[in-house]
């Protein structure tokens, strides 16, 4: 699981039947102290977020796992907004919501 | 598995059901000096952990999922599966390395 930033949502007409409903977010995936990490991902929602929140993802099969019993194609999935990040090591700077 | 660093957790209300109930940590990769490397990512506790631990971290799906909730099946992707004590390397194999 790793922290990002919801920046948008992506909308498509031609999908996936099984994506049919599901909400398609554009995100930024961060690192512990919040400096962007990596390229922009289109991750998909099981938790309702909006654009600009701070949210951890899932990746991997596992993503389609709070989807079940359907069986939704994604390797990216959202499933927590972040209330706050505590850190405790001097060297981290922490991350604000 | 990988060994890691926990510099600090994640609270979130609004979360996946199957995270309820679980302490979500802050973990960053460490080499064999102990020195931070690599990005930081998330793990679910099934061990205790607190900050500034080091510990073992599994990076796969059906392993953290057993190991956090004794159920397969559900959206976690990484769990802190052992705190660890110490860490012994034979002096031979560094030298080899080397």
């Amino acid at each position: 699981m790793r922290l990002a930033r919801v920046m948008g949502t992506v909308v498509a007409t031609m999908k996936d039947p099984q994506l049919v409903g599901q909400r398609l977010l554009l995100i930024q995936p961060l690192d512990g102290d919040g400096t962007p990490a990596g390229k922009p991902m289109v991750a998909l929602d099981c938790v309702g977020t909006g654009a600009g929140e701070l949210i951890f993802w899932c990746r991997g099969k596992e993503s389609s796992f709070p989807f079940m019993p359907d069986e939704v194609p994604t390797d990216c999935t959202i499933t927590g907004v972040v209330d706050r990040v505590n850190i405790d090591l001097p060297e981290k700077k922490v991350v604000l919501p | 598995m990988i060994l890691a660093k926990v510099v600090g957790n994640v609270i979130a209300t609004q979360k996946a059901n199957e995270l309820v109930g679980g302490r979500i940590m802050l973990v960053q990769p460490i080499d064999l000096e102990g020195n931070l490397k690599g990005q930081s990512f998330m793990a679910l506790d099934a061990v205790d952990s607190g900050s500034g631990d080091t510990v073992i971290v599994v990076q796969e799906g059906w392993s953290a999922s057993t190991a956090t909730t004794y159920k397969e099946g559900f959206a976690i992707d990484a769990a802190i599966i052992g705190v660890v004590d110490t860490i012994e390397e034979a002096q031979a194999v560094i030298e080899q390395e080397k």
